[in-house]
């Protein structure tokens, strides 16, 4: 049973989806995230097991980035492999039996339309136990206060790649704060740096998508 | 007149143009607007910004036609006019350059990550196709791919021009500095990967553009003369990275920051050099200088 687990994890560390994948080179024709999944399910493993072998496999990787030993294909790969797992728990998730850790609000700003950034961010963090709402890119203030409105005790996600664009960022946060003072958001993308992240009014900066997971995770303990 | 590759070959560096997507802002390009649609609906701002860059001495001029793929166009539902859009582009561009300054016809990224596998390798080659044939028919000596990160999206691209159009074709990638000191792009490619590539590929002219400054570029160009002693190097660099003063997005390096590193670029191994995001008219004039006394 621990081995079955122990494999989920490295599956998702790999990026190893399934055992037709033909990704990562030196685990072809082996069983993938998919196969693990389904059989330790079927052994009656503790879904609650599965995703924290998951969330280690994630944080690895995540790891590994932040050093840039990998890149964002890898990352890709594994949020792939975590989302296949994720799709055997949804019904675990339904039940209640398996809690998400909170809702995350997530969209890439007004005037830009970028969503390679962003979509990797909502798998990572997906993949890290939180419920993500992606509005998609080139979102309006509007669009994201009416979310937080429907989802409260939400935290955003700000996305922008386009330098000129982090001027609709900064509105943005305006905007959200205005209305909801006590919801956090975090900002990210290619143009930021912490200090204009501090500056518009952002609570959080993320780097890379681990950055934004770990931000995430110590706030909800909070 | 000669071919740019010919008028490399003399040995003398050249100068390209800098900034287009911040010049349009200027002349009231709304965000969330198409760009390219300007070629239609503001052709006189469109030439004036391509006039603005040969008026301050560059050899040779992007076309507005960056986002141009069928795929970035789709955004705006201008899908179907893409081959007139980017010819439009060229034309602008060919009309400011005259007979004596090259034209290079501006691809970029589609924002499609091909491994992922959701949009078909062919559907994208075939895009940038009808991209490269429409704007070497508007005009353009020299297909110029930039800003890209993928290898494999950049070879594509590459292959569409070299096999559907008569032109040069050149090819660049943006670089970031990794925390390990070393330039990769965010797919993880580093300078000599992405010049044995494209090599490969068929790309006659190889290197850099956009990222954090002109500095970061003399140690790309390095890393490129590592693996590739002859190809010719264009490098476009962003005017730093930009800040955030009073709301408004400022570029950090001035025409006179950029200008005293041209002579280390140049050592390096560069052959072209020119700007990206936030570089100016003045920029470039700055840029042309120093190249002319290096």
């Amino acid at each position: 049973m621990n081995e079955l687990i122990q494999k989920i994890g490295l599956c998702v560390e790999r990026g190893k989806v399934n055992k037709v994948s033909p990704f990562p080179a030196d685990m072809k024709g082996l069983d993938g995230a998919d196969e693990y999944t389904r059989q330790a399910i079927e052994a009656g493993v503790k879904p609650d097991a599965i995703l924290q072998a998951c969330n280690d496999g994630m944080q690895r990787i995540g790891e590994k980035f932040g050093r840039n030993e990998v890149f964002i294909p890898e990352l890709l790969m594994s949020a792939k492999a975590m989302h296949t797992v994720m799709a055997h728990l949804k019904p675990f998730f339904k039940s209640g039996s398996v809690k998400s850790k909170g809702k995350f609000i997530l969209g890439t700003v007004a005037g830009d339309l970028h969503d390679i950034g962003k979509n990797l961010v909502s798998m990572i963090i997906e993949g890290n136990g939180w419920e993500v709402i992606d509005l998609g890119v080139d979102v309006k203030p509007a669009s994201f206060l009416q979310k937080i409105k429907e989802n409260p005790g939400c935290v955003v996600g700000l996305s922008a790649l386009l330098t000129t664009t982090m001027g609709n960022m900064a509105d943005t946060i305006k905007q959200i704060k205005a209305s909801y003072s006590d919801v956090r958001i975090i900002v990210g993308g290619a143009p930021l740096t912490e200090n204009i992240a501090a500056e518009m009014g952002a609570d959080g900066y993320a780097r890379d998508p681990q950055n934004a997971v770990d931000w995430l995770n110590a706030i909800g303990t909070i | 007149m000669n071919s740019l590759l010919q008028e490399l070959e003399k040995g003398k560096v050249l100068v390209s143009d800098g900034a287009w997507g911040t010049m349009l802002q200027e002349r009231g390009l709304q965000i969330g607007e198409c760009p390219e649609s300007w070629n239609n609906t503001h052709r006189e701002d469109v030439l004036a910004i391509a006039q603005s860059y040969i008026d301050a001495g560059a050899d040779m001029i992007l076309t507005n036609s960056f986002g141009g793929s069928p795929t970035k166009l789709r955004h705006f539902g201008l899908e179907d006019q893409c081959a007139q859009l980017n010819e439009a582009a060229a034309a602008i561009s060919r009309e400011a350059a005259g007979s004596d300054h090259f034209v290079l016809g501006s691809i970029g990224p589609t924002g499609v990550i091909i491994m992922m596998g959701e949009v078909p390798e062919k559907t994208l080659f075939e895009g940038f196709c009808i991209q490269a044939k429409a704007l070497a028919r508007g005009g353009a000596d020299v297909i110029c791919v930039e800003t890209m990160a993928a290898l494999d999206e950049a070879c594509l691209a590459v292959r569409a021009a070299r096999e559907n159009t008569e032109c040069e074709v050149a090819c660049t990638f943006t670089f970031e500095k990794t925390v390990n000191g070393d330039y990769r792009t965010m797919m993880g490619v580093t300078p000599s990967d992405m010049a044995i590539a494209l090599t490969l590929a068929g790309a006659s002219i190889i290197g850099a553009n956009c990222g954090n400054g002109i500095e970061g570029m003399i140690d790309i160009v390095r890393e490129i003369r590592k693996v590739d002693s002859k190809t010719p190097v264009l490098v476009h660099a962003n005017a730093g990275r930009p800040v955030l003063e009073g709301g408004k997005t400022v570029f950090p390096e001035t025409p006179e920051m950029m200008a005293e590193k041209v002579s280390l670029l140049i050592k390096a191994g560069a052959n072209i050099i020119g700007g990206c995001c936030g570089t100016t008219p003045q920029h470039i004039r700055a840029l042309a200088q120093a190249i002319e006394i290096c």
